[in-house]
């Protein structure tokens, strides 16, 4: 009895000391939770897209390891590797225009703003106000506004006796991919003036007192100070574009459906990956295929993106 | 004369684009007030009263009424629990001097360039292993895990400039490390929380993707996704089609043009950093 007495007494002790590192320990829980989600449903699915492309695939169920044969298959057999490059040419289309749009519309909107100008805030918020509007409501939206007959757009063109630029905007393969680049541009362009306007206002005025002195026309200074000097900016919005163009889905999805019409001629990449991974009636090695198509595109993205950040680099330093 | 001219030009180049970005939004709205004769006899006109009978219709044909829960919920859930685990891990980043910090933090910064719309098979895959497919609770998942990057970016950026002395003396108080974060620094966050909360609520409320592969059952739909069943099945009555955009655009218009700042703030934070 004494001796557990005494074993009580010192119990206490050590269990609080224990207790104490056990608690040292506790403050991992701040960043246990984030590290799980994050790597649980971003990091691994990322990489378990690179292992799929590897494999044979029958339906949900992994085949065997095949090298680099879905990629061989997605780039040389008929019908994939013709819709491939069909769908790869359309998103090149999608992203010079939408670029060539912002770079110059919005760079233009952005001086304006970033100029004397009374009412600045209230158009920074107009412009910005379709980036509130979900992808899918606006494509849905247009593709009302665009109908052939009872649409908003032809109505006007009608009413203002330019019935013959009427026609089915988004009925017509030579002008559905346009009319929805543009739509495109519509929903972005609020954001480039916006990212364009932070890098102008980044720039101190007193070098353009400076360049007045000099005898510098408003060209020049634009040419020779503001482009030059807004450079991050651009290549923000320059990169974004390319990532944004070749992801863009939900527009096209909303406007032409999974099919990408009419006779896919707005089909980009995305839409033909997701008919791969979910629209095939047969299910088939479509899994296969869908994954080397994702890896396709994530390597795309990526390599793009890091070409771009380094030939901006270079032009920074060469100024 | 020639500035003054340059002057009216600009107004008149900003507004015509102003007047572009606006008209069709406001065309929805005031579509979703009109007949569907009204529309299709005449599209550009205003509507000749005021009738709320298409958002009774919506209501009463398509169950809209649930597709605004569903969107309420997902949201309210998904942005609640970006808010809270990012900013305990960015605490925790940003308050103790672990060696593996530095690396843990850039790990994190790869997430925000990853697009995620590449692994969406694999996350399929995931949600049919744990029996979450067709569930919001998956959707919520996916908000949440494609959220932290950007949260912890920020939030990371913000407690850095708040100065450490004020912990140090509530530690000195007896304060514990939660106490820490709940007492003295959550209070002090508010600014960087609205920021991100406002860019997630937007993006979490519009998102159509995850709502497209992940939901099959009709009273899960959230609104982008009801959306689409509306354009499926009822393609010919356009009063119903804008009234159902309307409905799904209103609440972030509306909290835009209470809040312009910090939404216009939030939004483009992520591109200049």
């Amino acid at each position: 009895m004494p001796v557990l007495e005494k074993t009580t007494e010192i119990q206490p002790k050590t269990s609080k000391r224990k207790r104490t590192n056990w608690k040292k320990h506790l403050v991992h829980l701040f960043l246990l939770p984030a590290l799980l989600f994050y790597v649980w449903f971003q990091v691994y699915p990322i990489f378990s897209a690179f292992l799929n492309s590897f494999f044979e695939w029958n339906g949900l169920r992994r085949g065997e390891f095949i090298g680099l044969g879905n990629f061989v298959r997605l780039f040389t057999e008929a019908p994939f590797e013709e819709t491939f490059y069909r769908a790869l040419g359309h998103n090149v289309i999608f992203f010079i225009g939408t670029v060539l749009a912002k770079l110059i519309v919005a760079f233009l909107l952005a001086l304006l703003i970033n100029s004397k100008i009374r009412g600045k805030e209230f158009f920074k918020t107009v412009l910005f106000l379709p980036k509130l509007l979900s992808v899918i409501v606006v494509g849905f939206l247009f593709s009302l506004i665009l109908n052939p007959t009872y649409g908003a757009l032809n109505t006007f063109l009608r009413f203002i006796g330019l019935e013959e630029l009427a026609r089915p905007w988004l009925g017509d393969p030579n002008t559905a991919l346009y009319t929805i680049i543009l739509v495109n541009g519509w929903y972005g362009l609020g954001f480039a003036v916006l990212i364009f306007l932070a890098g102008l206002q980044a720039i101190p005025s007193e070098i353009y007192d400076a360049a007045k002195m000099d005898g510098a026309s408003g060209f020049t200074m634009l040419m020779k100070m503001t482009i030059p000097l807004a450079m991050p900016s651009i290549m923000v919005m320059t990169i974004l574009t390319f990532i944004g163009a070749f992801e863009t889905f939900e527009l096209i999805f909303a406007m032409q459906g999974s099919q990408a019409g009419p006779y896919f001629s707005t089909d980009v990449l995305a839409t033909f990956f997701y008919r791969l991974a979910f629209g095939s009636v047969d299910g088939g090695e479509s899994i296969g295929l869908g994954s080397a198509l994702a890896v396709v595109l994530f390597l795309m993205i990526s390599s793009a993106t890091a070409i771009l950040l380094f030939f901006f680099k270079r032009k920074e330093y060469e100024q | 004369m020639t500035a003054r001219f340059g002057q009216y030009a600009k107004y008149l180049i900003l507004l015509l684009f102003s007047f572009l970005m606006l008209y069709p939004v406001f065309l929805m709205i005031s579509s979703s007030f009109k007949s569907n004769l009204e529309i299709l006899t005449s599209p550009l006109g205003l509507p000749q009263s005021l009738s709320f009978e298409n958002y009774v219709l919506v209501w009463e044909k398509v169950s809209f009424g649930s597709y605004v829960w569903n969107s309420v919920y997902v949201s309210a859930l998904s942005v609640f629990f970006i808010l809270f685990i990012s900013s305990l891990a960015a605490f925790y980043l940003s308050r103790f001097s672990f060696r593996w910090n530095p690396f843990v933090l850039f790990f994190f910064m790869i997430g925000l360039m990853l697009p995620m719309k590449l692994a969406i098979l694999p996350l399929y895959m995931i949600m049919l292993q744990l029996n979450l497919l067709d569930t919001l609770t998956s959707l919520v998942i996916l908000y949440v895990a494609g959220g932290i990057p950007f949260a912890v970016f920020v939030f990371y950026g913000f407690f850095r400039t708040l100065p450490t002395e004020l912990d140090q003396s509530a530690r000195l108080d007896g304060c514990n490390s939660f106490q820490v974060y709940y007492k003295i620094i959550l209070p002090l966050m508010k600014p960087a929380l609205a920021t991100v909360g406002i860019v997630h609520l937007i993006g979490v409320w519009n998102d159509f993707f995850y709502p497209l592969i992940f939901l099959k059952s009709e009273e899960l739909s959230t609104i982008p996704l009801g959306v689409l069943t509306l354009f499926g099945e009822y393609d010919t009555e356009w009063n119903l089609l804008f009234a159902s955009l309307t409905i799904s655009s209103l609440p972030m218009i509306v909290a835009f043009l209470f809040a312009s700042k910090q939404f216009i703030e939030g939004l483009t934070s992520g591109a200049i950093k």
